[in-house]
């Protein structure tokens, strides 16, 4: 993933300014910001639901609106986004994530259907298989739609606050798989969230973004000690930094 | 015609069960995606512009069916362009072509001074009155519908659950979203001779709504929800048989009985469910 000074405007509203930053292949990469610095914007335009107004993101050397392959992105949205009490099964759900692969109309065969239980169990949810999404906890739904977004196989997997309002033990078994991706797979992780206490130990680099900039690029770790300073969000980073060191009444702000 | 017992001895009695069959099948399957996108009165907005179409019809003196077919799939397509675009809020949309399609309707009525039995049959349904020919094209749509929504409810399905994700697989969930409106077009012709544009969306929304209390899944709700909408349309006709009754309203109160038991006995099924 290679993005150069892209920037994108709402009317006279500039969201995005010149974000550059690349990330290389089986690299686990956090997205991290205060709520309005412009990740969901900057989220869509590498999807390819928007393009860009101006500088230039590409994935695989092509604009992400040109790849083919679509399979090879896999996305899992806020849980917001999901009609949620909808009558399906997980089953049915991580299904649907197979469709990338064998098209919207065609009946899955008996390997898609293996890719759905190898995604289950990866994801530990195939002991609810044939339960309705909507009977599970937060967490449990969350691990569903990683499963949903795993099942086709995708070498990028991009999760927008996949964590929010989940369970630790979820958490757990959502950085195991994760990591197990980056590591056994050679997946590219991007991880927007406000929760990085689970995964701090195994991300490769912390990308910060305020106010549409990137105002730091680098690792967890340096970012415990030197990022407070950055003035990101204050609210935000006591979340960020929950389990490490420092507490809210240590921040130099 | 074919050899049936009472209720259904007679042909006009075997016309109405070809035709509410036909729609007590297919309009569940496409009702089933409206209610999980909220759009549970869509079937209600392109009913009353449908009524237009067939007010447009009687006036020019073409066959309403076609007229109406027309001003369905135009609206469908319509709301479906201003719900994607953020136009409009899909109530916002709905409540616009409502309005202006029972206006049109009424003045293109006014015009050709057809405020009769004619135009009326299609305001509450005349499942009784059908010929053959109108039962065949109920039945050709009907069948249609289903075929369409059996090969194509798994991208249906994904872009109901997950528009934005479904877009990232590369699903095409434009032509998908469209493909839904005009089915739904389609459903409201099929359905306006059976139950009347005024109760189109009924058979649409209500055995769908009963199906989900019950069903464990997806594909699941889509058979219960076929087969209630099956079982009212039959008994929906025996009882309008039986006591005299008008057809129409008596298959969509049919239906609500059947929502109704399913509502509460659901909540014993499935404790701590909240469902719309």
């Amino acid at each position: 993933m290679a993005v150069d000074a892209l920037s994108f405007s709402y009317g006279s509203d500039l969201v995005l300014d010149g974000v550059t930053f690349s990330i290389e292949a089986s690299q686990f990469v956090a997205l991290a910001g205060p709520n309005g610095s412009g990740k969901s914007t900057l989220l869509r335009v590498l999807l390819g639901l928007t393009p860009p107004a101006a500088g230039s993101c590409r994935l695989w050397g092509v604009d992400p609106r040109a790849v083919a392959e679509r399979w090879r992105i896999g996305y899992v949205a806020q849980r917001s986004a999901l009609a949620d009490d909808i009558p399906a099964t997980v089953r049915e759900v991580v299904m649907a994530g197979r469709l990338a692969r064998r098209g919207w109309w065609r009946r899955l065969t008996a390997a898609d259907l293996k890719a759905v239980d190898e995604a289950m169990e990866t994801l530990a949810v195939e002991q609810w298989a044939d339960r309705r999404l909507s009977m599970l906890s937060g967490g449990q739904q969350q691990r569903a739609l990683i499963a949903k977004a795993l099942v086709a196989g995708p070498d990028l997997l991009i999760l927008d606050e996949p964590t929010a309002g989940v369970d630790a033990d979820s958490q757990r078994l959502f950085r195991n798989a994760l990591v197990g991706m980056v590591r056994d797979r050679s997946v590219t992780v991007l991880l927007v969230s406000h929760e990085f206490a689970a995964v701090a130990d195994d991300l490769d680099r912390i990308l910060v973004l305020k106010q549409g900039r990137i105002v730091f690029e680098g690792l967890p770790q340096q970012l415990t000690a030197t990022g407070v300073s950055l003035g990101v969000h204050t609210y935000d980073l006591p979340v960020w930094l929950e389990g490490r060191a420092m507490t809210p009444d240590d921040l130099p702000l | 015609m074919i050899p049936l017992p009472w209720p259904f001895e007679r042909q006009y009695m075997q016309l109405a069960l070809m035709g509410g069959l036909a729609v007590g099948i297919s309009a569940p399957l496409v009702g089933t995606f409206l209610v999980q996108k909220r759009l549970s009165l869509m079937g209600d907005g392109i009913g009353h512009v449908a009524f237009a179409g067939v007010a447009a019809g009687l006036l020019a003196g073409v066959w309403p069916i076609w007229t109406a077919l027309g001003a369905a799939a135009v609206s469908a397509c319509t709301i479906e362009w201003l719900r994607s675009r953020g136009r409009a809020g899909g109530d916002l949309a709905l409540a616009l072509f409502f309005y202006v399609g029972i206006a049109s309707g009424v003045v293109l009525t006014g015009l050709s001074g057809s405020l009769n039995g004619g135009i009326l049959s299609y305001l509450f349904g005349s499942i009784l009155t059908v010929t053959p020919g109108d039962a065949r094209s109920i039945a050709i749509l009907g069948f249609t519908t289903a075929v369409v929504v059996i090969i194509g409810w798994r991208g249906l399905f994904s872009a109901v659950l997950d528009e934005e994700a479904a877009r990232v697989a590369g699903l095409p969930v434009d032509f998908l979203n469209l493909g839904l409106a005009a089915l739904t077009a389609v459903i409201v012709v099929a359905a306006m001779q059976v139950v009347g544009v005024l109760l189109v969306a009924a058979l649409m929304v209500l055995p769908v709504g009963a199906a989900q209390r019950f069903s464990p899944s997806f594909k699941t709700t889509l058979i219960i929800a076929s087969a209630v909408g099956a079982t009212s349309a039959v008994v929906g006709l025996v009882a309008a048989r039986q006591w005299n009754l008008a057809p129409g309203g008596t298959i969509v109160l049919v239906a609500a009985v059947i929502f109704i038991i399913a509502a509460v006995g659901g909540r014993w099924h499935f404790p701590g469910f909240s469902r719309r």
